[in-house]
């Protein structure tokens, strides 16, 4: 099992493993048939669609007390979503593509009105042409509305993520919508192997939702979304950045939690093959399967490549990030991004992390490639691709292209 | 079987490549191996080309991209054969599992050169004598069972009935057509096997 740790697997589980086999979507909607949350409104996109459809059957079959709103928009899906959250109701919604598009400015409410609302976000490319498959064009266009976003490589990932994300959100020291993202069809549609935990121990590490303030609590009144003047509205701003600053220790926290659970291990991001890595692979999602079962054949031939997957991307861990990558000593390191950014420099990826290399004085090469957008597929082959061209940078027989695209037609 | 076994499916939107995908996974990981059971959408309407995968593996699949050499190839339509080229990349030793009442020999000037094993069976028939319609994925996934070995006979089908159960729970009454379908097709399969020259099934 991926992320299987030592450390933690000596300690007493708290959950008995059961073996399955579900494909993401499926581990999302079971995970929230074991939270059973107050509210979900949802309105359904392609490849997000299972998930309402898998909890209403949930519902329709007594299993779970779940208020279903079956709205006419997204942008209406995640209004109630706010609403219900801010009465004090723990809350749910999911979506993919344009649906979170629809949600812009509703985002921007959640999170600034501090409403812990999880989203599962089943990542997929922004139209146009218009294309039902993955990329993560539309959970990078929602990366600066104050949402946590937390990325998944398999089903396993979506379902452990999953459930932490209530516990992140819910905590008074963050107080901040979290988004649980997978990859459109690629892990959403697949069938898998997964190892589930027990209905009780999930309840138990959830919790009881018991907010501090709500608006049906008649004894405390509060008001939410207020017009702020100038004079106060900078203040609050910085308050929600200090939250998402926050949140990372609250991260690391519900993960040391959950690994005592499970004995499945999670960070801000995942070190593969890194020790002595000369040539690093920095990427998110499904991909990073693909990019390690890569690095397996080339460590065979004697190349020593590795790959950091980046987990949680807000907080962006830019410091520790920076630190991994200066730990290695690598040589090159290639910045892969689902998503183009539309700059003609690079991708949100490549941008950030970057700047988090610059800022930590960690001067190596690196390259931000493009990859799979829309669906386009990513192979091992165009791992070994890359890392053969690290190797010509990092020997300085070229120089590093910028912004290059993977897999594209010539 | 071998370490890992990568199935291609090629069918239509509408006959059922995908579910038998998700079926094969199933049985699979019932008899202990690590699956991947996904499809390939193109355009969503019945009646498009569409392709779906398996990988089973004795251990961790980490790979998540298509599959383009596979083990093996499931053709649930033929007349994919004059429009797509479904035998691309088919490793040597594998086969090509075709939907057809045609011999293998009447198929094989439609593969594009291709040389290896061919084995074909007619799903639309048996299942129209089954379960009295058109399903030609269940017959097919009876004979990829039978072709790849990833599992023994007597495993398939107690693994694929207890499946069978928990997917018909409210339509009990198909399940028995579905079995007879799946042995029907598992047994002309056998048979077909036993003609060939070259034993067929690869152990690790």
């Amino acid at each position: 099992m991926n992320h299987t740790d030592k450390n933690c697997k000596t300690i007493q589980m708290t959950s008995r493993e059961i073996r399955d086999r579900m494909s993401g979507n499926e581990a999302v909607a079971y995970a929230i048939r074991q939270i059973d949350p107050d509210v979900m409104p949802a309105f359904p996109i392609t490849p997000s669609t299972e998930i309402p459809q898998m909890v209403s059957t949930y519902i329709a079959n007594g299993e779970i007390g779940t208020e279903f709103i079956p709205v006419e928009s997204e942008h209406s899906a995640m209004s109630a979503a706010i609403g219900a959250e801010a009465a004090g109701a723990r809350t749910i919604t999911a979506t993919s593509s344009a649906g979170l598009a629809l949600m812009w400015e509703e985002l921007l409410l959640a999170a600034s009105n501090r409403l812990p609302v999880v989203l599962a976000l089943v990542n997929r490319t922004l139209s146009g042409p218009i294309n039902i498959n993955c990329d993560h064009s539309d959970g990078m266009g929602a990366r600066d509305t104050g949402w946590i976003q937390i990325y998944a490589e398999n089903n396993q990932e979506a379902y452990d993520n999953y459930i932490q994300a209530f516990p992140i959100a819910e905590d008074p020291r963050v107080h901040l919508p979290v988004m649980i993202c997978q990859d459109g069809f690629i892990t959403s549609h697949a069938v898998e192997n997964i190892s589930l935990l027990e209905d009780d121990a999930v309840k138990r590490f959830v919790g009881q939702y018991e907010p501090e303030e709500f608006l049906l609590n008649p004894g405390r009144p509060v008001s939410v979304g207020p017009y702020a003047v100038s004079d106060y509205s900078m203040e609050a701003k910085k308050g929600q950045e200090d939250a998402m600053e926050r949140a990372g220790s609250v991260i690391l926290e519900t993960a040391e939690r959950f690994c005592r659970m499970s004995g499945r291990k999670y960070g801000f991001f995942e070190e593969y093959r890194m020790e002595d890595a000369e040539y690093v692979l920095l990427l998110m999602g499904s991909a990073a399967g693909t990019a390690k079962a890569a690095v397996d054949q080339l460590r065979q031939q004697g190349i020593r490549a590795g790959v950091l997957k980046l987990r949680v991307f807000r907080p962006f861990p830019a410091a520790e990030l920076a630190e991994a990558i200066r730990r290695c000593g690598c040589r090159a390191l290639a910045i892969l991004d689902r998503c183009e950014s539309y700059n003609g420099v690079g991708g949100p990826l490549g941008s950030e992390v970057t700047q988090a290399l610059y800022r930590a004085k960690v001067y190596t090469e690196t390259v931000n490639y493009i990859y799979g957008l829309a669906g386009r597929d990513f192979t091992v082959e165009h791992v070994f691709g890359i890392v053969d061209e690290l190797r010509d940078v990092a020997d300085g027989k070229v120089l590093p292209p910028d912004h290059k695209y993977i897999g594209l037609r010539s | 079987m071998r370490d890992t076994v990568e199935i291609r499916w090629h069918g239509r939107g509408g006959q059922g490549a995908k579910t038998a995908a998700l079926l094969l996974a199933d049985v699979a990981f019932q008899t202990g191996r690590h699956v991947q059971g996904f499809p390939e959408y193109g355009p969503e309407r019945m009646g498009a080309p569409i392709t779906a995968y398996n990988r089973i593996s004795r251990g961790d699949i980490r790979i998540h991209s298509n599959i383009y050499q596979p083990d093996y190839v499931a053709v649930v339509d033929e007349t994919l054969l004059r429009s797509v080229k479904v035998t691309d990349g088919l490793k040597q030793g594998g086969a090509v599992i075709i939907n057809t009442p045609k011999s293998p020999e009447e198929v094989r000037p439609l593969l594009n050169g291709y040389t290896g094993a061919v084995y074909t069976v007619d799903a639309r028939a048996i299942s129209e004598r089954t379960l009295g319609r058109n399903f030609p994925n269940t017959p097919m996934l009876a004979a990829v069972t039978a072709v790849t070995g990833v599992m023994d006979k007597e495993s398939f089908f107690r693994e694929i009935r207890a499946s069978f159960t928990h997917k018909f729970a409210r339509k009990p009454e198909v399940i028995e057509g579905n079995m007879r379908a799946l042995e029907e097709a598992y047994a002309a399969v056998e048979q077909a096997i036993r003609k060939q020259d070259t034993p067929l099934r690869k152990t690790a």
